[in-house]
């Protein structure tokens, strides 16, 4: 936001008093009901009711207008809104203003932001936060440059899934066979592909294999057979290790195919051994998870040569996406994540692990978005929309006492039935940051992309597994804490520096202080301040000796450092 | 005890009495700022402490505590005599020496050999489950013994070099503060008056508990308790425990110029400052590569830090009320694989605990002549973790409420291994 918007905005809160955090009208909530005439939307609605009815609670009622309005820019940009954009959505009083307003966020104006927020989301999803740093052997880079690209475009969900299964080449950016798609599986080759086969199946599939490796588990219907008949897809793919050159000569990997010998001598009929727990070797062919095997689909055309290594009669990985794109597997993982990345929790806990043992909460829903996700030739913000605009997207965080017992923390099966206070991830709040403070705006992506990530790092730990587990130190524990009271970036953000948006905030003529804490409160919390907080407002006031700019960098400062403004509610 | 000094410009009754002035601005139905306390003279310790040394990765315990020398997948360690009645790896001439105070159980064998599945599973005690988060080592051991440390202003749980295990149903008061091997803390320097940052509290208090009491859920309150134990620490003397370079030379040289080597001095610190666990993180071991090259770094690096903070406890007296563990995920298989390596394996391994009321010398339990097997008595995380509770003087019938409202019992009602109390 420009200086000359923060006046124009300056003057709106000035001049008028708009119903800032009014609780969205009945009309509109009945527009809601109605699905926004999308049956999608409505079909949501009616399942989610249902459960509410089988469980004896009733709903929460809605968010408050700049809740929402929070909500739903964290969620689909990764960012708050700016005042200018509250005040935008806030003030319409167009009975679709809700679907109006996703429209935008999905539309041309937020392109590039929206393509951030989804590569970000999907890289730590494909090859987690320390993908790309120490020893790995994917270059981060380049993994966002392919999620980028595709976000832009829109690029259908299902083709994703194909290219990134499949790819091979480069996973340096500017090498002529650069590939970034190749990243997903720069780090998963080792031992043989048992990454490649675990993670290809969680995020795929919705299937938690990875423990099958070793032994049929007695907590997962999957079989050690299963994972080692999947695994067969991935030995035709191996790994060149390549040196960057320049100043950062670090490794990092290309992707190849290769023929597969096979592991008992017959490149034709290439099979592999893996070993059960009482010592004893087993044979494993390509078979999908379905039961669906590569010798018998090319027997079935009269071909004898299914379980060959050779890439000129099989390319196994081409089949495995082929079968990975057929299956009813591949929408309803989709779905799954989708769903818990908006409403805070999936179908299932974790989202990953869809198998029998772990009975989806509402599993009409599931399969009928599923169903859906595929019809419209997997288009994820179609997807998205239809969840942001549903009756238990736009329900508010406060729980009643009809409701209370709905609470995922507590260990129940989540009924939707109010919004699941969630923490902003680090991402976000980086972002909401820089978006509160318009710190960087003149910086290209680049330059921009690795300042964030370098702060970043700071709350990363790699375990050094095989499995490339990592945790967060962003998690609401003291570090982060520290982080906020203490850190740069939010220093930098109170520093109330000329040009700054607090500095702005606190010169701007004819605005009196009492409109200036609240601008303060609608950029961090979309809210208006309450008469008690107002008048400790004025205390700090005072206790800085009239100062205003000073007192205002103390306002600004609690505001960020609060439960409110961290999470997501 | 170690001699608290003051920071520059800053004392702790300086910021009492300016809180006092703070408190002027508002009555805040929530007082974070009550924790701040006046400087205990001493600290009372009448309480037991617990370092868990954390293997992450799953080390090759056939190579390190119970060698199978006769069979084929043996490996290059030999066994070696020690000062107790095990013999270990002749990689660990230094640790060979602290033997009579620690004791290995042989027969650990456990079901998880993932490793994300294990490390939560050896942590808590509990396999994972998707409607439930157990709490870890630390997070149990700091909840029970909070109470018998009222003076201490640092977490109660510290995890050095490595992230540990999270505080599940018990709120992210019990997190792990997780520290590098240096000690070094980021973001403490407050960069403005105590006053003023009081009185920014002021209104932080009053926004955090308007949002609490909007009934929202747990992540409100948990967010409130965080910043409580931050501010805390953020003007505490007690913090002079991380400063890790302060340490005599002879003391930095006796624990060795390795992460795990200082972790294990930081370690001693905060246990001398009243800290009742602390988890040392030495990863690396997941060797499915070149196993035997790998240990011959490794294995030196373990022994120095292990022992030097073995003996260090010892000479000052604090063997006596902590206790050491050592263990990670699972162990490795006999079968060395086709790339030198050992592969994940958690049928049957070896921990290692001493330290406090726990008889040293001793190897508990035997597996077979490969080391396939356990041939005796199995003993599982639940019952290692009972152990150790037990050795802290924490009831084993204590139980908690869980956040589905169901008892569960600590160390998930596991067996002490009766042998380490002689």
């Amino acid at each position: 936001m420009t200086t000359r918007k923060i006046f124009v905005v300056i003057l709106l809160l000035a001049g008028s008093t708009p119903a800032l955090a009014v609780t969205s009208s009945d009309r509109d909530v009945s527009l809601s009901a109605e699905g926004f005439g999308l049956r999608q939307v409505s079909e949501i609605n009616r399942a989610v009711r249902e459960g509410w009815q089988a469980a004896g609670i009733s709903p929460s009622k809605a968010a408050t207008d700049s809740e929402w309005c929070r909500r739903v820019y964290l969620d689909l940009v990764g960012r708050v809104p700016t005042v200018e954009e509250l005040q935008v959505y806030t003030t319409e009083h167009d009975e679709s203003k809700r679907a109006n307003l996703v429209d935008r966020l999905l539309g041309d104006d937020y392109l590039e932001e929206y393509a951030g927020n989804w590569t970000t989301l999907w890289t730590n999803t494909l090859i987690g936060r320390t993908g790309g740093t120490g020893g790995s052997l994917a270059v981060r880079r380049g993994m966002q440059q392919y999620l980028r690209r595709a976000f832009q475009k829109n690029r259908s969900y299902d083709q994703m899934a194909e290219e990134l299964v499949t790819a091979t080449g480069s996973c340096m950016p500017g090498d002529s066979d650069f590939n970034g798609a190749a990243n997903f599986l720069a780090d998963k080759l080792d031992e043989n592909g048992v990454q490649a086969t675990a993670k290809t199946a969680e995020i795929f599939l919705g299937m938690a294999v990875g423990c099958t490796q070793c032994h049929n588990h007695p907590f997962n219907e999957y079989r050690q057979n299963q994972f080692w008949e999947l695994n067969a897809f991935f030995r035709q793919t191996r790994l060149r290790r390549e040196q960057a050159t320049g100043a950062n000569n670090r490794r990092y990997a290309v992707i190849v195919d290769r023929n597969f010998a096979g592991e008992g001598g017959d490149p034709s009929k290439a099979e592999l051994y893996y070993e059960l727990r009482n010592g004893k070797l087993k044979v494993a062919y390509p078979v999908f998870v379905n039961g669906t095997s590569l010798a018998e689909k090319y027997a079935d055309r009269g071909e004898d040569f299914g379980d060959s290594g050779y890439l000129e009669d099989i390319h196994r990985r081409r089949e495995l996406a082929d079968l990975i794109l057929s299956s009813d597997e591949l929408p309803r993982a989709a779905v799954n994540r989708m769903w818990s990345h908006f409403l805070g929790y999936g179908f299932t806990k974790p989202v990953y692990d869809m198998g029998p043992h772990n009975p989806p909460t509402h599993p009409e829903l599931l399969d009928y978005l599923a169903g859906e996700f595929r019809s419209s030739s997997f288009d994820l913000k179609e997807l998205m929309r239809w969840i942001v605009l549903s009756e238990p997207y736009s329900l508010s965080s406060r729980m009643t006492r009809d409701n209370q017992s709905d609470d995922p923390n507590l260990g129940a099966r989540p009924l939707f039935s109010h919004f699941y206070l969630r923490q902003m991830q680090a991402e976000q709040l980086y972002e909401s940051l820089l978006t509160a403070t318009e710190a960087d705006e003149s910086l290209p992506y680049d330059e921009r992309e690795s300042m964030k990530q370098r702060w970043l790092a700071q709350f990363n730990t790699a375990f050094g597994t095989d499995d490339n587990s990592e945790s967060t130190t962003f998690n609401g524990s003291i570090p982060q804490a520290l982080m906020m009271m203490n850190g740069d970036l939010v220093k930098n953000a109170t520093a109330c520096t000329p040009g700054s948006f607090l500095h702005d905030v606190a010169t701007s003529s004819g605005l009196s202080n009492a409109r200036r804490v609240e601008f303060l409160y609608q950029a961090a919390l979309a809210r208006k301040p309450s008469r008690d907080e107002l008048v400790i407002c004025n205390k700090l006031l005072a206790a800085r000796g009239g100062n205003t700019p000073e007192a205002l960098k103390d306002i600004w400062w609690a505001l960020l450092n609060s439960n409110e403004f961290i999470l997501i509610h | 005890m170690i001699p608290l000094s003051t920071p520059n410009g800053m004392s702790r009754r300086h910021f009492m009495s300016h809180l006092a002035g703070a408190s002027a601005l508002a009555i805040p139905a929530l007082t974070l700022t009550s924790s701040v306390r006046a400087a205990a003279e001493t600290l009372r310790k009448n309480h037991k402490s617990a370092i868990l040394l954390w293997m992450g990765g799953g080390p090759p315990t056939i190579d390190i505590w119970d060698l199978k020398p006769g069979a084929a997948t043996g490996g290059p360690s030999q066994p070696m005599a020690t000062a107790g009645n095990a013999r270990i790896s002749d990689k660990l001439p230094l640790v060979a020496k602290h033997m009579d105070k620690l004791s290995i159980v042989r027969s650990m064998s456990t079901r998880e050999a993932d490793h994300a599945r294990g490390r939560y599973y050896m942590h808590t005690g509990y396999v994972p489950n998707p409607n439930i988060q157990h709490p870890s080592y630390g997070a149990v051991i700091a909840h029970e013994q909070e109470s018998k440390v009222p003076d201490l202003e640092i977490p109660l749980f510290v995890s050095v070099g490595g992230a540990s295990e999270g505080p599940g149903f018990l709120g992210m008061a019990y997190a792990p503060f997780q520290v590098d091997s240096n000690g070094r803390i980021r973001n403490l320097d407050m960069r403005i008056q105590e006053e003023r940052l009081a009185q920014r509290f002021a209104l932080l208090e009053t926004i955090e508990t308007r949002f609490i009491s909007q009934r929202r859920g747990m992540a409100a309150l948990d967010h409130a308790k965080v910043l409580q134990k931050t501010n805390s620490l953020l003007t505490s003397e007690q913090m002079q425990a991380f400063k890790v370079d302060s340490e005599p030379q002879q003391i930095k040289e006796l624990y060795g110029n390795s992460g795990f080597g200082r972790g294990c001095m930081l370690a001693r610190r905060l246990v001398e400052a009243g800290v009742p666990f602390v988890e040392v993180n030495m990863g690396g071991w997941d060797l499915h590569q070149n196993c035997f090259t790998s240990l011959d770094n490794k294995l030196p690096e373990m022994d120095k830090g292990m022992s030097a903070l073995m003996e260090d406890l010892h000479q000052r007296g604090l063997l006596e009320s902590t206790v050491v563990i050592w263990m990670g995920e699972f162990g490795r298989t006999p079968r060395i694989n086709g790339n030198a390596g050992r592969d994940h394996f958690a049928r049957a391994w070896s921990a290692v605990v001493g330290g406090g009321p726990i008889q040293g010398g001793l190897a508990i339990g035997e597996t077979s002549a490969d080391g396939s097997r356990v041939e005796s008595q199995p003993f599982s995380s639940e019952d290692l973790m009972a152990t150790v509770c037990q050795a802290l003087d924490i009831s084993l019938q204590t139980t908690f409420t869980s956040n589905n409202g169901r008892p569960m019992k600590i160390a998930n009602g596991g067996q002490v291994i009766t042998e380490l109390f002689g």
